[in-house]
């Protein structure tokens, strides 16, 4: 099946939690990349019709749903908080939509261990939700979801409160689960990392407006705007204001970078540069061009450095490999790597792109 | 580390020994000692050994008083409970009307016992209260205190009025804790509201009921300023629950010996019931498969 939204928004008490959006989504998997508050759960209200839409129309394989409550449609929902009977073995969870559905009992036996063994909790059949660990728990309600075969499919982060380790492995699981399925599957997220790992395509939200939409790899490589690349980019993406003028883009610092490959078709003008904290490096790169600037914070994540920087008009964040000790106030010296450099107009729209084929 | 700072740890301690032992221990002792002797004055005293335990058993008017307390108790969770749950899921969520619904449900827990008996004895009467005599003008024949029927009514009545409240309060609590999201879950699934009250705001509220039920069962088994002040224990033994049937004995005829016996026999009963109640209910969520 497919779900077209037709410019649904949504509006409660005068204030807008969702501009119009206009979006076709195939039988797949679409991730909702956005910050907290950029109106994901919302849309995802809509589309299940928990909510009705202020305005606009949902169709479903082209028939107009918008008004049909969500318990005439064929809908699945899998929250952040791990929503499952608290007094019903998990057995009888993954068993509840079928059992309304007024399935026989047998088919329902065959059906719950079938998606049980998918999740790998086929050996907790007995167990109350309480006597489970939160893994376990939201794969017994992502199991529920699953079993109810519905054809869309909604999960609204998830894997948000897994810890570190399980979210990894949950999500190579999902994903290889919901390649197999012919269903509608939306899948939310605040991060650029799990947006990237699920595939598929990419509905980038940001302030209750989709953004950019679009193959998941394509979006992050081909941001349309500033606000787009700095949604999508973990961390956000590095900004600077540029002036160019001659074939010269002149930084706030003194630096004076001659343009050329993408950037050489560039009018004079003024411009935002963008690069992401993956492509400065700290260390001496022969030929490159680079800032002086001081060091505000070293944040050491796992077994990457990400070194917080400060010069005049310009905070910047610099991804190292591997774990690097820095002073607090440290002078140092950030080069850039001019052709992974985005430029976005006074607008925000992206004027110039990094040509692809190295590098992320 | 040194031991100076473990000796003075028992400082901080000190103050709760204390207070339990004048709160409950030195009480309870003393009690077990009026039971088992026969006490004239501190040196004066007999040892009886179970001979109160034994002549308060056989006596017909503590097995009255034992039974109306039972059925008084069992009839006071049969209304309280399930009408609790009800007005607390019947109650608004949110907004000012949430507010003003729970400053009402508060108001009779903040009116002192004796006041309620007052307040009651006053509005039930059929000569010059509104409510009996109301009941009385609409040709029902109402008089608690001659009336052991009316009596019964009037007692449940108020304590119902007084103490239902404390269970919807309980109850909305643990209803505003269940996160949105259930609901949700179950509109998607196409579960009926009865569905839903079964399997997410009954699991949900077993806590607070568990709570509710064992508050209610030791106070109504407890219960004496209502009655005390309303009836008096009449008409004849009607209302004479277990507590002032104890009264009776200790004060109106100061059988300290007999009355402290009650007191120990009443101590167990609560303690053995409550404990009862408080295992299945643990157990009910846990063990059960619907």
């Amino acid at each position: 099946m497919s779900l077209q939204l037709q410019s649904i928004a949504r509006t409660v008490g005068g204030s807008t939690h969702l501009h119009p959006v206009d979006a076709l989504l195939e039988p797949g998997l679409h991730v909702l990349l956005g910050p907290t508050g950029a109106g994901k759960t919302s849309l995802m209200r809509l589309m299940a019709g928990l909510d009705a839409p202020s305005a606009g129309r949902v169709l479903q394989d082209g028939q107009d749903v918008t008004g049909v409550p969500v318990r005439r449609r064929s809908v699945a929902f899998v929250y952040q908080q791990f929503i499952n009977y608290p007094s019903l073995s998990v057995f009888e969870n993954i068993a509840s939509p079928l059992r309304l559905k007024g399935e026989e009992r047998g088919a329902i036996e065959r059906r719950v261990r079938e998606v049980a063994s998918l999740l790998h909790i086929d050996h907790l059949l007995d167990r109350l939700p309480a006597e489970l660990s939160g893994g376990q728990q939201q794969r017994t309600a992502i199991a529920r979801a699953l079993a109810k075969d519905a054809r869309l499919l909604l999960l609204d982060e998830p894997l948000v409160n897994l810890d570190y380790k399980l979210r990894e492995e949950l999500r190579t699981e999902l994903r290889a689960l919901f390649e197999r399925r012919g269903a509608v599957v939306v899948y939310s997220t605040t991060e650029p990392l799990e947006a990237l790992t699920m595939g598929g395509s990419v509905l980038v939200m940001h302030e209750g407006r989709v953004l950019q939409t679009g193959p998941t790899a394509q979006v992050y490589h081909n941001p349309a705007s500033e606000a787009v690349a700095e949604v999508f980019s973990d961390p956000p993406m590095n900004l600077v204001s540029v002036e160019v003028r001659g074939g010269i883009a002149r930084f706030p610092q003194g630096l004076e970078l001659p343009l050329t490959g993408h950037l050489g078709t560039l009018e004079d003008g003024a411009y935002r540069f963008g690069i992401r904290a993956l492509h400065l490096s700290l260390r001496p790169k022969p030929g490159l061009p680079s800032l002086p600037a001081r060091v505000e914070l070293a944040d050491i994540s796992g077994s990457e450095t990400f070194v917080h920087v400060h010069a005049e008009a310009l905070d910047w964040v610099v991804q190292e490999e591997g774990v690097h000790e820095h002073g607090l106030g440290e002078p140092v010296t950030v080069y850039l790597d001019p052709t992974r450099l985005y430029a976005f107009g006074s607008d925000g729209r992206v004027r110039a792109a990094p040509v692809r084929g190295r590098g992320g | 580390m040194d031991k100076i700072e473990n000796n003075k740890a028992w400082f901080l301690v000190l103050p709760v020994f204390v207070i339990v032992a004048i709160s409950a221990i030195i009480p309870l002792m003393t009690v077990v000692n009026y039971a088992f002797q026969d006490i004239f004055s501190p040196q004066d005293r007999y040892w009886v050994g179970t001979e109160w335990f034994e002549s308060v058993l056989a006596d017909d008017d503590l097995h009255g008083a034992l039974i109306r307390q039972f059925v008084f108790s069992f009839v006071i969770l049969l209304v309280e409970i399930p009408l609790g749950i009800a007005l607390a899921l019947a109650m608004p969520a949110r907004g000012w009307r949430a507010s003003l619904a729970l400053v009402l449900m508060a108001l009779p827990l903040l009116i002192p016992w004796n006041v309620v008996g007052t307040i009651w004895q006053v509005f039930a009467r059929a000569d010059i209260g509104l409510g009996g005599w109301l009941v009385n003008a609409l040709g029902i024949p109402y008089n608690y205190t001659n009336d052991p029927v009316a009596a019964w009514l009037t007692i449940v009545v108020m304590d119902v009025w007084h103490w239902t409240p404390l269970v919807v309060l309980l109850c909305y609590a643990g209803l505003r804790a269940i996160p949105d999201a259930y609901y949700q879950a179950a509109a998607i699934d196409g579960a009926s509201a009865w569905k839903v009250f079964r399997y997410i705001e009954l699991p949900k509220m077993r806590g607070v009921l568990l709570i509710a039920v064992l508050l209610r069962f030791m106070d109504s088994f407890m219960i004496y300023t209502e009655p005390f002040v309303v009836t008096g224990g009449g008409p004849g033994n009607a209302t004479t629950f277990l507590s002032i049937h104890l009264t009776k004995i200790a004060i109106g005829q100061m059988d300290l010996g007999p009355a402290a016996a009650i007191s120990i026999i009443y101590f167990l009963i609560i303690l053995t019931l409550s404990f009862v109640f408080y295992n299945v209910m643990t157990r009910m969520g846990t063990g059960e498969r619907a």
